[in-house]
C-alpha cells in the first residue's frame, strides 16, 4: 500500500469513530432509559396520579400538563407565526429593514430557553398579571417556538412555485386571493411540519416553563388556563434532583423519561412522514 | 370556434399619429385606415432600478389582429408584454413613463383597477403553469376567483372554454383528473382556456410554445388563428417562421426600442430598416 492509501484508509476510520462514538452515545442513552423505564409503564402509571410524596402512582397529571401547555404553545405560536412568515414572505419588501428582522427572528432561535423562561415571567406573570398558570408557561414556549414557525412556514412559503402566484394574479386574482387560494394550500403542509419540530423541542423544555407555571406537585388536575400544572419535564427533573427520595423513585423517574421520549419522538416521526410524504405529491 | 360573449363594441377609434406625428403603428406612415386600436403606448420607457428596459415605445396594437413581437433575447420583449396587463408591479423597484391606454383608459393613471384590467388582458406564460388542481378547477379559477357561484354557468364555461382553446375533446372525460397529467402543450392550451374562461378581450402571449416540440406548436398555432376573431392577441415569438405565419403585424424589439412595426407581409419581404431584415434573415439575434 502507498502512502497517499493509508493516509485515506486513515482518514476514513477517523471519521467512522467519530460517526461511531455519536451513535453509541445515542444508542446507550436510549438503551439505559428503555429498559429501566419499560418495566415501569403500566396502564396505572399513565393513568393514575402520584400518591405518598410522590414515590408511588402514576404521572397523569404530568401528561395531562404537558399536553394542555403544548397546545396553549401551538395555538401561540402557529397563528402568530404563519401570520409573520406570510407577511415577510409575500408582502414585505425586501429591503435593509426586514433583512434586520429575519436576522433577529434567526438570531432568536439560539437564545438560550432559560433566557425566555425569565423573559415570560417578567412579561406574562408580573407585567401583564396574568400569574403563574398554563396561559403563561405556554405564552413563554409559544415565544420560545416562533422563530422556528416562522421560519418554518417562510420556507414552505418560498417551496410554492412563483408561476402559482402569477398564474392567480393573472386571471384577475387580488393578491390575498391568489395567497390564500394558490399559495397557502399548498404551503400549510409544509408549514406545519416546521412547526411541529418546534413543538415538539418546546414539549421536552424544563427552564421555560420552571418560573411561569409549573407545579412541584398537584393532588388534582388544572381546571382552566389560569391554573398551574404538572409537566413531563419539570417532573422527571424533580424526580431525578430534587425528591427527597431520588434512588428509591429512581423508576418512576425513568418511565417519566420514557413516556416523554416516546412523545417527542412520535411528533417527531409525524412530522418526518408528513415532509416524506408531502416530497411524493410534489413529485407527481 | 363559439364565441364566449358578445363584447359590446364601444371603444373609440384610436388615431395612427402620435403627439409628436411619429408613425405608431403600420399603416400610419401611409395614412392607411388600420382598424380599430385596442392598445396604444406613448413615449412608453420601463424602468427596472435604475435600469432602463424600454424606450419610448409607441406602438399600436389592432382589435382582432395577431401582433407578434420579436427580437434579439433581453431586448425588452416580456417586458413590454407584461406592462400591458401590469404584471410587472410585482416586481419591486420598477417604474414607467409615459402613457399605456387600453380602450382609450390609460391603465397606469391613479386609481385604476389592476384586478379588473388584468381580467380585461389575459396573459400566458411561457413556461405553461397550470394549478396543482383538476383539469376542471383550473379553467374554474378564474370565475370562482371572481364571485361566479352558479355551478350549471360554471360547467358551462368550462366546456365552452376548454372548446375554445381546442382541448376539449381530449380531455372531455377526464376533467377531474390532475392537470399535471397533461402533456405540456395540453398544460398550454389548459392554461389558455383558463384565460378565456374569465372572457379577457386581449390575450397577451409570451412564447407560448417555446417549450413544446412541433406538432404541440401547430397546435397552438391554429388555436391562435382561431381566436383572433374573438379576441386580441399579442404574442412573443423567438421563432422567425412562425411570427410569419401567425402575425398579422409584426413589432421588431432591440434593446429596448421599437426598431421597425409593419404589417407581416412587409416586415418579412420588405423590412424598411436594414437592421430588421438582418434579424429576420437570421443574421444574428
Ligand atoms: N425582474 C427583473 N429585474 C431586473 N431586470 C430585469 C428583470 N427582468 C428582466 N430584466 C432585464 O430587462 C431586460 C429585458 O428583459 P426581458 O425579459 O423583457 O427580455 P426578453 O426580450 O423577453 O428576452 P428573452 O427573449 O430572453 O425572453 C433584460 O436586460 C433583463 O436583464
Ligand atoms: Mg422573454
Amino acid at each position: 500500500m502507498n502512502k497517499k492509501n493509508i493516509e485515506q484508509n486513515a482518514g476514513i476510520t477517523v471519521l467512522f469513530l467519530c460517526l461511531g462514538t455519536v451513535a453509541l452515545i445515542l444508542v446507550v442513552i436510549l438503551w439505559d432509559i428503555f429498559t429501566k423505564g419499560a418495566g415501569k409503564i403500566s396502564w396505572a402509571f399513565l393513568t393514575q396520579m402520584p400518591k405518598n410524596g410522590m414515590t408511588e402512582g402514576g404521572i397523569f397529571p404530568a401528561i395531562i400538563g404537558t399536553f394542555l401547555v403544548t397546545l396553549m404553545t401551538a395555538l401561540f405560536a402557529v397563528p402568530l407565526g404563519m401570520g409573520c412568515a406570510i407577511y415577510l414572505n409575500e408582502y414585505a419588501r425586501d429591503n435593509r429593514f426586514t433583512r434586520l428582522i429575519r436576522m433577529s427572528i434567526r438570531n432568536l432561535s439560539g437564545v438560550p430557553s432559560i433566557v425566555y423562561g425569565l423573559f415570560g415571567v417578567v412579561l406574562f406573570v408580573q407585567l401583564m398579571r396574568i400569574g403563574t398558570c398554563i396561559l403563561s408557561a405556554g405564552m413563554t414556549l409559544g415565544l420560545m417556538t416562533l422563530p422556528w414557525t416562522i421560519t418554518a412556514s417562510e420556507e414552505a412559503l418560498k417551496n410554492v412555485p412563483q408561476a402559482y402566484r402569477s398564474g392567480a394574479l393573472a386571471l384577475g386574482a387580488t393578491k390575498w386571493q391568489s395567497i390564500r387560494t394558490n399559495v397557502l394550500p399548498y404551503a400549510i403542509p409544509g408549514m406545519l411540519t416546521g412547526t411541529i419540530l418546534g413543538l415538539a423541542r418546546a414539549a421536552g423544555e424544563t427552564a421555560p416553563i420552571l418560573f411561569t407555571g409549573a407545579a412541584f406537585f398537584l393532588p388534582f388536575l388544572p381546571e382552566s388556563l389560569f391554573d398551574q400544572f404538572m409537566a413531563l419535564p419539570y417532573h422527571l427533573y424533580i424526580m431525578a434532583t430534587q425528591h427527597h427520595d431520588i434512588e428509591g423513585v429512581r423508576p418512576i423517574a425513568y418511565g417519566t423519561a420514557l413516556v416523554l421520549i416516546v412523545l417527542v419522538f412520535s411528533m417527531n416521526l409525524f412530522a418526518i412522514i408528513l415532509r416524506y410524504k408531502l416530497r411524493k405529491v410534489r413529485k407527481e | 370556434m363559439q364565441k364566449l360573449k358578445e363584447r359590446s363594441v364601444n371603444r373609440k377609434t384610436g388615431k395612427s399619429q402620435n403627439g409628436n406625428g411619429e408613425p405608431a403603428g403600420p399603416g400610419a406612415a401611409k395614412g392607411k385606415k388600420m382598424g380599430e386600436i385596442v392598445i396604444r403606448t406613448e413615449g412608453f420607457n420601463f424602468y427596472y432600478g435604475d435600469e432602463i428596459a424600454i424606450k419610448s415605445v409607441t406602438m399600436d396594437i389592432y382589435k382582432n389582429k395577431v401582433t407578434g413581437i420579436i427580437g434579439p433575447s433581453g431586448c425588452g420583449k416580456s417586458t413590454f408584454l407584461r406592462s400591458l396587463n401590469r404584471m410587472n408591479d410585482v416586481i419591486d423597484g420598477t417604474r414607467i413613463e409615459g402613457k399605456v391606454e387600453i380602450d382609450g383608459q390609460d391603465i397606469y393613471a391613479p386609481g385604476v383597477d389592476v384586478v379588473s384590467l388584468r381580467r380585461k388582458v389575459g396573459m400566458v406564460f411561457q413556461k405553461s403553469n397550470p394549478f396543482p388542481k383538476t383539469i376542471f378547477e383550473n379553467v374554474a379559477y378564474g370565475l370562482r376567483i371572481n364571485g361566479v357561484k352558479d355551478r350549471a354557468y360554471i360547467s358551462d364555461k368550462v366546456e365552452a372554454s376548454l372548446k375554445g382553446a381546442a382541448l376539449w375533446k381530449e380531455v372531455k372525460d377526464r376533467l377531474n383528473d390532475s392537470a399535471f397529467d397533461l402533456s405540456g402543450g395540453q398544460q398550454q392550451r389548459l392554461c389558455i382556456a383558463r384565460a378565456l374562461a374569465i372572457e379577457p378581450e386581449v390575450i397577451l402571449m409570451d412564447e407560448p410554445a417555446s417549450a413544446l416540440d412541433p406538432t404541440a406548436t401547430l397546435k397552438i398555432e391554429e388555436l391562435i388563428e382561431e381566436l383572433k376573431n374573438d379576441y386580441t392577441i399579442a404574442i412573443v415569438t423567438h421563432n422567425m417562421q412562425q411570427a410569419a405565419r401567425i402575425s398579422d403585424y409584426t413589432a421588431f424589439f432591440m434593446l429596448g426600442e421599437l426598431v421597425e412595426y409593419d404589417e407581416t407581409s412587409k416586415m418579412f419581404t420588405n423590412p424598411g430598416k436594414k437592421i430588421t431584415e438582418d434579424y429576420i434573415t437570421g443574421r444574428f439575434g
